[in-house]
């Protein structure tokens, strides 16, 4: 193993880490601040338009007070909270995605190698995860953390930047395109709305996951790096 | 049980920290800032052309077209003047204009014609198409001749909301855009009550609030300052609002 390249000292790179603790209260704000605004209609559609009973395919719950921002029903606040925290969001993916390339984060921890997909070995990930059994040798991540993490970092988090840019109708008039690669305006906002719930399933998993694992260890190395070779 | 008390707690200060800057000064003027980049950021990104909202076929035109807002204004002689085909409406041209205009619902279907089929946007989330016609306002306004330091174009309307009367406003860009017409036709049928018959803003590439109807006078001025509450319309000065609807 001699030509490896060096593992890095820190468990966690400072950008990650910055990017990890940025991105929670984002997507945090944005999620409940989203969730203001979808009480002000909530029924989605399918295709360019739809504003009726009779053309939506889902009629959603009327989410309460202390799962929104504000906590209260005011649209035009939550617009301002959730379109002020989408550049906080966009732009520290943006430059997370960089210093990830650069510091070789994805290629080295995110990236799935072809053996990964043998059925053998993802049927083995999801045992040993069953069993409650984290330790996994040589690689930072296992097979199903590998591509947890990377559909949400290249798909769905790009996904709710672009739909959510669909719905700006300044923003159309400049990027029509954009809208056409999603079926239309309403479609966008149904993807939008499905995403964001996929994202806070994520959530949740994420959240399971670091109390079965030590929870104190996962939350300090994220804040201070850690050190790489006491994280088997 | 007491970890989960801190979960709680964290999440309960996390709440009022947001109430807390949701109030705040500052919280505001970062909004409003934010407000005037993203105007630039959408004009900047149609580089090289005039950025147009989409036109569908006729084809694609919704069943019929929701109402919102203000259904009617609520006057007998508006009632009155709607059974009779609004002969005596008129559209004024004021502020800093060379020639103020008066035009009649006879004149303006007079003038060249524009149809497009766009999809209204309300902000909401709901969204409906539609086959807009009328003048553009640039025509209007060309005809009025606009004086160097007109900065908005503010639109007065009939109809009265919670008491207030309903007004809208834009930039010079959004006024003399191509798609920025004054409609008296909707799906090729004179407006219906609910759209704001006679007559009502096309404002397409903005939100539907940015759309008044019952359009009674244009007018041209140089700030928003003084104009009813000040923040350039109704659900602006109302409801918070972005006085910039592109988002």
């Amino acid at each position: 193993m001699a030509n490896a390249p060096a593992k890095p000292k820190k468990r966690h790179a400072l950008g990650t880490r910055i990017w990890h603790w940025v991105n929670l209260v984002s997507v945090t704000i944005l999620f409940m601040s989203g969730l203001n605004i979808s009480n002000a209609h909530r029924r989605l559609y399918w295709g360019d338009w739809g504003f009726a009973a009779e053309h939506a395919w889902l009629e959603v719950p009327r989410f309460p007070g202390w799962a929104t921002i504000p906590g209260y029903y005011s649209l035009a606040a939550a617009r301002d909270w959730h379109v002020l925290f989408a550049w906080v969001f966009a732009l520290g993916l943006l430059v997370f995605m960089i210093s990830a390339v650069r510091n070789g984060h994805f290629k080295r921890d995110l990236f799935t190698r072809l053996a990964e997909w043998r059925p053998a070995n993802i049927w083995h990930d999801i045992r040993e995860h069953l069993r409650f059994n984290f330790e996994h040798e040589g690689t930072k991540f296992n097979f199903l953390q590998k591509v947890a993490y990377s559909k949400v970092i290249f798909l769905l988090l790009p996904l709710m930047i672009f739909t959510g840019m669909v719905m700006s109708p300044g923003m159309e008039a400049s990027w029509p395109w954009l809208t056409d690669i999603f079926g239309g305006r309403q479609s966008a906002r149904s993807i939008h709305f499905i995403c964001a719930w996929l994202l806070f399933l994520f959530l949740v998993v994420h959240v399971v996951l670091v109390l079965l694992s030590g929870p104190a260890r996962q939350i300090r190395d994220m804040i201070t790096g850690g050190r790489n070779d006491e994280a088997a | 049980m007491k970890r989960r008390n801190f979960l709680v707690g964290i999440g309960a200060a996390f709440l009022a920290g947001c109430k807390e800057i949701g109030d705040s000064r500052w919280f505001e003027a970062l909004v409003d800032t934010a407000e005037g980049w993203h105007r630039g950021i959408h004009r900047t990104l149609g580089v090289g052309r005039i950025a147009m909202a989409p036109e569908y076929d006729r084809s694609e035109v919704s069943p019929y077209f929701r109402g919102n807002g203000s259904l009617t204004v609520d006057t007998p002689e508006y009632r009155a003047a709607l059974e009779a085909g609004f002969p005596e409406w008129r559209l004024e041209v004021t502020g800093l204009v060379d020639n103020p205009q008066s035009f009649s619902m006879a004149e303006i279907r007079d003038m060249p014609q524009r149809t497009q089929v766009t999809r209204h946007d309300c902000v909401e989330g709901w969204s409906a198409i539609g086959e807009w016609t009328g003048p553009q306002l640039s025509h209007m306004l060309e005809m009025a001749g606009v004086q160097e330091g007109a900065k908005y174009a503010v639109f007065r309307c009939a109809d009265n909301l919670n008491g207030q009367d309903y007004y809208e406003s834009c930039d010079m860009d959004d006024a003399m855009h191509p798609q920025t017409i004054v409609a008296h036709l909707l799906n090729g049928e004179a407006l219906p009550e609910i759209n704001g018959a006679p007559l009502r803003l096309r404002l397409e590439r903005q939100l539907g609030y940015k759309h008044p109807k019952y359009l009674t006078g244009i007018e041209l001025v140089a700030s928003l300052d003084d104009i009813a509450g000040g923040k350039g319309g109704y659900w602006e000065d109302r409801g918070g609002y972005q006085w910039y609807a592109g988002i």
